[in-house]
């Protein structure tokens, strides 16, 4: 046995070993998840403060209208549903069930960031004309950077979840499951960011 | 690290890959990364080593002589990121965090062994960007520490690669934070309980979850910072209506956090290293742990001490000075249970001892002069002088520098199969430990009387102390040579080391040196009392 | 035992007194020349003292127990398995959260003495419009503040230097010139950096931050010439961005004043 190849074999095992392990991996993503989190607290605890200590200079324009951002929040609990839907029917094997929802909440999450596009070209401000100009694209911008993000996941699960030839089935669901959390966190810190930038 | 393979022993070692290549190559054992990590952080001591050179042979002459000023400011605010962002955290956290930790929870690897590599493959890049930036148009030049507006004023290609520099480093350091959160608490082996973990393990836990908390802050606010470089935005920029002490905050926030993620490892790796040669279980291991989360829930809400000269309101600066203080009684625990382990014990007065010892002096030095920092009065007359140069620097080379060395000296025979010559270590330890108080010593003096922190030129008043201080660093550099050649003439020709020199109990010492790829040869052993020494022969 | 007792108390006197003596006859710290000098040696002295008995008995600890527990030649096996000893274990968690709840009482009563914890002079004739906010800096008076009239200086940094103005005589200087024993209070802005404005001989600090003017009040008890140093990193020739503040008697403050003074413009 030469070493290069016994090197391979042990690394697949460990692998096969390690990675296969749901428990775990889940866990790590919650820990990745609570990290990601801590960037948004640190861009809202900035926001937060600005707004205590600095105020609206003279003459700068910061005025959000609800309707879209509304609407958005609307979009993304109901993709939040769809998705475990999604989840649901995949556990009893009902795969083009699963599909189906799939292929529903990518549609909410494009129409969610399209919502957010119509927005950014409609506000009276650009991302340089004031502190909270910059800060609001600076939260919606990273926010929309996650969203984008977990659509394309989405459509790459949806990929994976067709009937024949896919990869997941109610045995190999990780997967699905791991974009469903990050789906939901990523909701859930919208309507933080909802409540924070629009409602305060 | 040799290439040529003994015959005699085909047995465990026909399962390792063999030859120093492989640690060039993009490995998944965790040992490879461990040992990947060491030599990589190495590498950039060494250059923030030099650096720290030229900044003492610039101080040599009050005048600004050796280097045009606004280099000097390049080489400062590379030697401090360089030293904490690519020696001290890489090499207390990556190198023997992954050397050790799969040992000490039984596993064969890390949880996420492709992560782990992801997460060092990302600092040899970085770092030679952050290096390489100062031959383009100059590096970053405001500091470590990046305040703005000067570091939005200042030339921006270099502080912009130092911000992408930093954020690939906190990325690898996250990616690493998760991967042991992991490993430590999904992948112990069965029938091994969270208190009976080396304390290595629960330090590292305490500094993953630190890294979690915090080092994401610091990426949000250098994304922040880099737009108001790049698109003009006013975060941070006064002329456009920023805040600049918003920045402090944010900054801090994470950096705070993160002198406890250099120390604190180093606190599990010597309650790992003094039970072995003292021959005593660790004093106070339920305190310890304790202590431990301690700090971390304490580090999380000081970070304000920074900022007594910042216009912070008065509360705050209250607040903050009760908090910083109360560090001080975590910390004290440790300290006073490492001296109760060595009390009535069987010392042997070797390298990896002589380097612990040193470190609780130094540490005790380091640590006193901090809790007189963090009183708001006291604070104002040093802030940003040569005092806190000395107060930090007797904490993270006085200290955790300290414990690498001592670690390396420990765990050699392990990783290497051979012992490291005692005699070498011996001088290596007493020129360092001169060398390195006659360096920071004086700062004090020079603090306490007049001389700010980052200047090129100063009083010729301070010329005699800070040449004393100079001097002192050439002594340290010169420490590094005996270290050098011991490595590299017991990597060669060392005594064997046998598997386990040191007659330690903890479960890294239960398998051949160097261990093989997948740690043990049949299953992972339980160690239900790693510190029980004294015990079976008593 | 009760020899061992006896040792312990002859080291930790001695330890004691070590510390007292280098405490008190032993001076790191520059002339005193404002009232917050004296208040903050007197807390240096104490924060020095009670650093010196913990460094020094931690160093005795450890050196101590490097020599009378090496092992030595003969020996073999461990040490005793002693594994912990809950009381003795709480005695130095208490001990040192004694201590430091005592030096950060201590430090808090310093700091008010400074003035630190003062409410900043509202009706400070220098806020020019209610909005601007002001940052605390130290708001330091002295026992006869009422008594005298508070010099208001209006201090600008920029890179790479201090720019005096004394809207009193509407003139702007580029040397700190302040008369002995009354209060000097300043408005303190930055044009472009942070810088800060350190006199050591004061023991007082602050930084000069752009947009958000601060306030410091000090006052110097002894005439001479001292360095006004910039603190905070502002860019290459940062080393150099220095003045001086010259402390003299009231009547040559008052020549130096009226030769510079500039007769007000109207409008
Ligand atoms: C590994 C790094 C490390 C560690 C562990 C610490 C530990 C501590 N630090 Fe330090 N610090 C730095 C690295 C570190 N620091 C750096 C890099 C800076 C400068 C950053 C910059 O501006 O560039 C800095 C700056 C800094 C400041 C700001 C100074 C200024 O800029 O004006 C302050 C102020 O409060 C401070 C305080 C403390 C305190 C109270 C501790 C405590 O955790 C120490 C606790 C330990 C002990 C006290 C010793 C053991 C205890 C006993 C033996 C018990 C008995 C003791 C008592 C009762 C007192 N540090
Ligand atoms: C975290 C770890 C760390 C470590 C280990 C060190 C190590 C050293 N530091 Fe550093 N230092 C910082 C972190 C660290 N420092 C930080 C964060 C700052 C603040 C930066 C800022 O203000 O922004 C700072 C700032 C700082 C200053 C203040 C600069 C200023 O404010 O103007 C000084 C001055 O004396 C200094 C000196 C030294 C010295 C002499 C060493 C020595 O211990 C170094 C010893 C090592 C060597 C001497 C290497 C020996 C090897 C060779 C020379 C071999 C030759 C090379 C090759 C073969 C390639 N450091
Ligand atoms: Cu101004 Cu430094
Ligand atoms: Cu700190």
């Amino acid at each position: 046995m030469t070493t290069l190849d016994s090197s391979k074999e042990i690394q697949k095992n460990n692998s096969e070993v390690n990675e296969t392990h749901e428990d775990f991996r889940m866990f790590g993503l919650i820990t990745f998840l609570i990290a990601d989190g801590m960037t948004f607290a640190g861009f809202f605890a900035a926001y937060l403060t600005y707004k205590a200590v600095n105020p609206l200079p003279d003459g700068a324009i910061y005025e959000l209208e609800l309707p879209i951002p509304t609407l958005n929040t609307i979009l993304l609990l109901v993709s939040s549903a769809t998705f475990h839907k999604a989840g649901k029917s995949l556990l009893k094997d009902k795969n083009s069930d699963s599909q189906k929802w799939l292929f529903f909440t990518a549609l909410l999450g494009i129409i969610f960031l399209i919502c957010q596009l119509f927005e950014y070209f409609h506000l009276p401000f650009g991302l340089t004309d004031n502190l909270f100009a910059s800060t609001f694209y600076a939260l919606t911008g990273f926010h929309g950077l996650h969203v984008t993000l977990g659509t394309l996941m989405i459509l790459i699960i949806t990929w994976q979840s067709r009937i024949n030839g896919g990869r997941l089935n109610s045995q190999n669901i990780f997967p699905l499951e791991a974009v469903e959390l990050y789906w939901h966190f990523v909701d859930g810190i919208w309507v933080i960011l909802f409540i924070i930038l629009y409602l305060l | 690290m040799t290439i040529s393979i003994d015959p005699q022993k085909t047995n465990n070692e026909s399962l390792q890959p063999k030859g120093w290549l492989r640690y060039f190559s993009f490995s998944l054992d965790h040992k490879v990364i461990g040992i990947q990590y060491l030599v990589c952080g190495f590498l950039f001591y060494l250059i923030g080593g030099t650096l720290a050179s030229a900044i003492r042979i610039e101080l040599a002459s009050p005048m600004s002589d050796f280097m045009p000023r606004d280099v000097y400011n390049q080489v400062l605010t590379l030697h401090g990121t360089i030293m904490i962002f690519l020696w001290i955290v890489p090499v207390v956290n990556g190198a023997f965090g992954n050397y050790l930790i799969p040992f000490y929870v039984g596993a064969r690897d890390m949880a996420f062994p492709r992560l782990n590599a992801v997460a060092f493959w990302l600092i040899p890049p970085s770092g030679l960007m952050l290096v390489a930036s100062y031959f383009v148009e100059g590096a970053a030049q405001a500091g470590w520490t990046a305040y703005p507006p000067l570091s939005i004023t200042t030339p921006q290609s270099g502080q912009i690669i130092w911000i992408l520099s930093v954020l690939l480093l906190g990325g690898s350091s996250i990616f690493g934070g998760i991967n042991f959160i992991a490993t430590i608490i999904k992948l112990r082996r069965p029938g091994l309980k969270l208190m009976q973990l080396p304390m290595y393990c629960w330090a590292m836990l305490g500094t993953s979850l630190l890294v979690v908390l915090s080092t994401p802050v610091l990426a949000g606010t250098l994304i922040l910072l880099s737009f108001d470089i790049i698109a003009n935005t006013g975060f941070f920029n006064p002329v456009l209506g920023g805040n600049v002490v918003v920045y402090q905050h944010l900054f801090w926030f994470y950096s705070h956090p993160a002198v406890y993620i250099m120390v604190l490892p180093a606190f599990g790796l010597v309650s790992e290293i003094l039970p072995v040669h003292a021959r005593k279980p660790l004093f106070g291991y339920t305190t310890m742990v304790f202590s431990i989360m301690g700090i971390v829930v304490l580090g999380l809400v000081v970070w304000a001490h920074h900022m007594f000269t910042s216009g912070t309101p008065p509360w705050m600066r209250l607040f903050f000075t009760i908090a910083t203080a109360f560090i001080a009684v975590p910390t004290g625990i440790k300290f006073f249970n490492w001296v109760a382990t060595l009390w009535g014990g069987k010392i042997s007065i070797n390298s990896a001892m002589l380097f612990s010892c040193g470190f609780i002096i130094n540490f005790v030095f380091g640590g006193i002069t901090g809790v007189a920092l963090a009183q708001v009065p006291f604070d104002i007359h040093v802030h940003d002088t040569y005092f806190v140069v000395a107060h930090f620097h007797y904490i993270v080379y006085g200290g955790t520098v300290f414990i690498i060395f001592s670690s390396i000296y420990h765990w050699f025979p392990k990783v290497s199969g051979k012992m490291l010559n005692e005699k070498l270590g011996i001088i290596h330890f007493i020129i360092t430990f001169i060398g390195f108080n006659l360096c920071f010593a004086p700062q004090h003096w020079l603090g306490l009387n007049g001389m700010p922190r980052r200047v090129a030129e100063y009083d010729p008043q301070f010329q005699f102390v800070n040449q004393i201080s100079s001097l002192g660093a050439l002594l340290m550099a010169i420490s590094t040579i005996p270290f050098l050649v011991n490595v590299f003439l017991s990597v060669r020709n060392g005594k064997d080391a046998g598997d386990n020199p040191w007659n330690a109990l903890t479960p890294e010492w239960l398998t051949s040196s160097p261990p093989p790829v997948e740690n043990w040869e049949g299953e992972a052993p339980l160690v239900e009392e790693p510190y029980g020494y004294g015990k079976e022969n008593s | 035992m009760l020899n061992k007792n006896i040792y312990l108390i002859l080291i930790i006197s001695f330890v004691f007194a070590i510390s007292f003596w280098i405490g008190f006859n032993v001076n790191l710290l520059p002339a005193e020349a404002s009232i917050n000098a004296p208040i903050y040696d007197e807390l240096f002295k104490i924060l020095f003292i009670t650093g010196l008995i913990i460094f020094i008995g931690m160093t005795i600890a450890v050196i101590y127990s490097l020599f009378k527990f090496r092992k030595r030649n003969d020996q073999i096996g461990d040490g005793i398995a002693l594994e912990g000893n809950l009381s003795l274990e709480i005695v130095w968690t208490i001990i040192p959260s004694i201590i430091v709840l005592l030096i950060g009482l201590y430090s808090y009563n310093i700091y008010d003495r400074m003035g630190g914890m003062q409410e900043l002079n509202h009706n400070h004739e220098m806020m020019s419009s209610n909005s601007e906010k002001i940052w605390a800096g130290i708001s330091q008076t002295s026992d006869n503040a009422m008594a005298i009239n508070n010099l208001s200086i209006e201090v600008s940094a920029m890179q790479f230097a201090f720019l005096f103005n004394y809207p009193k005589g509407n003139f702007i200087s580029g040397e700190l010139h302040v008369p002995v024993d009354q209060k000097v209070s300043m408005k303190m802005e930055s044009k472009d950096v942070i810088h800060a404005f350190w006199v050591p001989e004061f023991r007082i600090k602050q930084d000069i931050i752009p947009g958000q003017p601060t306030i410091l009040n000090f006052t110097p008890t002894k005439v001479g010439k001292y360095p006004i140093i910039c603190a905070e990193l502002c860019g290459p020739y940062h080393g150099g961005m220095r003045a001086s503040i010259i402390v003299e008697e009231e009547s040559d403050y008052n020549e130096w004043f009226n030769k510079n003074k500039k007769p007000e413009v109207n409008l």
